[in-house]
């Protein structure tokens, strides 16, 4: 299966923006060759600022980009990008809802053995409690950098989460990627997996194998996480009566808790969630990280199994 | 200095330097440039300078290390364990999934790890609270703090800054590792913070530049600080990113890259 890491295909699809869009300037604290904004750099010098190792700033600088009429794309790590820069996120772009793509790459504990320190878990939450955000999760190379270009058509302050490691490519080029929609890549009767970003590939696998064990698994792609698509969702956990959500994050504040959400006020089912519990990260291979913490495509049979002997008779 | 003193911090910071090279390249990541240009600081410090115990790390008169370049883990892993607050064979374990040698310093896992660091900016202020915390105390300790050049583009260092001169913080000592490299290039073509001197001496510090492969140097300019009265000092240290390996000299490619089982031979072998 072909592969590809979500933040090199934010890079092509950058360049790919800049040369269409001359509004687009791309924006990065001292990590262009991980954010992988380094492609755009040398096409568009004139229309790229590393802004040092100062990610207050670099949001700071974004937001008055967009007074302007430019489009900024700002880039760091995801938990340099909404942590450091909280109070800019929110008092400087959204507060007045200004046109600023964040890009943040290296999110969650596939960041692997940089350790706890590096591995954001918390962003999701972040950045979806801010009034006006939208929250994208690209699930692969292609739905990135559709979600790259849709952002920048969409007017008003986005959130993109990315990835360090390759993950397999899922969708062909005719899949059709819009902010707000759910899609359901798997129909199935028996359990809904709902997944965001690179559990999406994990809970395919699951899928299959719950197959072999004769139950029918639907698996909803999640990109989305705010405005959260309560319509697929209430509509496919009607037909499922049982609910798995997976996320490489805490599993307080992100996709969980907006599925949470959604099903307690339109159609309480069973629900499980795959996700980090609350704790902080730790150096390993992204592998091993993922065994440890319970994200694998195993940990989501486990967890779909409970949810569907937990539904009523 | 003596010569006998010189030869075996020299000899030392060579040691500190080879386990740099082992460590990464045995994790296959990490960060061996911003780790050896400052190994000879580090040696000076953790050898010749430092009051600390490792039998009684929370000793509370000890003196106080905050690396706040925190991505520079590996070179106080390797003075750590070498200066006996946990075996030197466990350095090798650095980054893997089971050790307590976490890819940046974790005062939780870590014996003689002061401060947890890795975002960078984070561990200077905490070095100002340690300090005021200290005079409180009425201790006689010092708070040594290492920064990069690079990182000195965060906001938070010069609010740290503007506090330790306002609250005269003379039991602090701060060292830059002024390797003139970060991630994307020089210093100085990412975006400047010269001139480095004045701007420190505006703020309110005693500056003293210095070679920071000079022990010597190191060693006057420490003491010089200890003796400054009212306000903070800046240790401005020259010095080279991935020092003493040919290959790794001066290359920001080698910021955050480790080096193959070939190279590292061949650095060992520069090392030796
Ligand atoms: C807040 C924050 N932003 C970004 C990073 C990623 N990062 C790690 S090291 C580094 C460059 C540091 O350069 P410098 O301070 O000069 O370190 P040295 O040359 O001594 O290794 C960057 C940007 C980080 N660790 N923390
Ligand atoms: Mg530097």
């Amino acid at each position: 299966m072909e592969s590809m890491a979500t933040r090199d295909a934010y890079g092509k699809a950058l360049v790919e923006l800049g040369r269409i869009n001359k509004d687009v300037v791309v924006l990065d604290a001292d990590l262009s060759k991980s954010t992988k904004t380094d492609g755009f750099q040398k096409e568009f010098p004139e229309r790229f600022f590393n802004i040092g190792i100062a990610e207050q700033n670099l949001i700071g600088c974004a937001a008055g980009f967009a007074t302007s009429g430019k489009i900024p794309f700002a880039s760091s790590f995801a938990v340099f990008a909404t942590g450091r820069a909280y109070d800019q996120i929110r008092n400087s772009v959204s507060y007045s809802h200004l046109n600023v793509k964040i890009a943040a790459s290296h999110a969650g504990i596939t960041v692997g053995e940089d350790g706890g320190s590096h591995q954001m878990l918390e962003d999701i939450a972040l950045m979806r409690a801010v009034p006006g955000m939208t929250v994208i999760v690209p699930a692969d190379g292609v739905e990135t950098k559709k979600a790259i270009f849709a952002a920048a058509q969409y007017v008003g302050p986005v959130y993109i989460r990315l990835g360090r490691p390759k993950v397999p490519i899922i969708f062909d080029e005719d899949y059709i990627f819009a902010i707000g929609k759910a899609a359901v890549i798997k129909e199935g009767s028996d359990v809904a997996l709902m997944a965001t970003g690179i559990m999406v590939s994990e809970a395919l696998k699951a899928a299959e194998l719950l197959q072999n064990q004769g139950f029918s698994a639907a698996v909803v792609n999640i990109s989305t996480i705010k405005p959260i698509d309560a319509e697929t969702i209430t509509k496919v956990a009607q037909k499922t009566k049982a609910v798995v959500t997976c996320e490489e994050h805490n599993i307080y504040g992100g996709l969980g808790s907006a599925v949470a959400e959604v099903l307690v006020e339109n159609c309480p089912v069973p629900m499980e969630r795959i996700g980090v519990k609350d704790v902080f990260g730790r150096s390993g291979k992204p592998q091993e990280l993922m065994e440890k913490y319970g994200l694998t495509a195993k940990d989501i049979v486990d967890a779909a199994c409970k949810a569907m002997a937990r539904k009523t008779k | 200095m003596d010569e006998k003193t010189l030869a075996f911090l020299k000899d030392k910071a060579k040691t500190i330097s080879r386990h740099i090279i082992e460590m990464t390249g045995a994790a296959g990541s990490g960060h061996p440039g911003g780790s050896l240009s400052a190994a000879d600081i580090i040696t000076y410090l953790y050898f010749k300078e430092l009051k600390i115990d490792p039998n009684n790390p929370d000793w509370p008169e000890r003196d106080r290390f905050v690396l706040s370049k925190g991505h520079a883990a590996p070179v106080l892993y390797a003075a750590l364990a070498e200066r006996g607050f946990f075996p030197v064979e466990d350095l090798v374990t650095l980054r893997k999934i089971d050790s307590y040698l976490q890819g940046h310093p974790d005062m939780k896992r870590v014996k003689g790890v002061e401060m947890t660091t890795g975002s960078l900016g984070t561990g200077f202020s905490t070095a100002v609270g340690m300090a005021l915390a200290a005079r409180m105390d009425k201790k006689d300790n010092f708070i040594f703090v290492l920064l990069g050049d690079g990182e000195i583009q965060e906001g938070q260092v010069w609010e740290a800054a503007m506090a330790a001169a306002h609250y005269k913080l003379d039991n602090m000592i701060a060292i830059l590792d002024y390797n003139g490299l970060q991630i994307d290039g020089p210093v100085s073509e990412v975006l400047s913070p010269e001139p480095l001197p004045d701007k420190w001496r505006a703020f309110g510090w005693e500056v003293l530049e210095i070679d920071g492969h000079d022990f010597d140097a190191i060693e006057k300019a420490i003491n010089k600080a200890k003796e400054v009265k009212g306000k903070p000092t800046m240790i401005i240290a020259k010095t080279i990113k991935g020092k003493g390996v040919s290959f790794m000299e001066n290359e920001a490619g080698w910021h955050g890259s480790a080096p193959n089982k070939e190279q590292v031979e061949k650095a060992l072998a520069e090392l030796s």
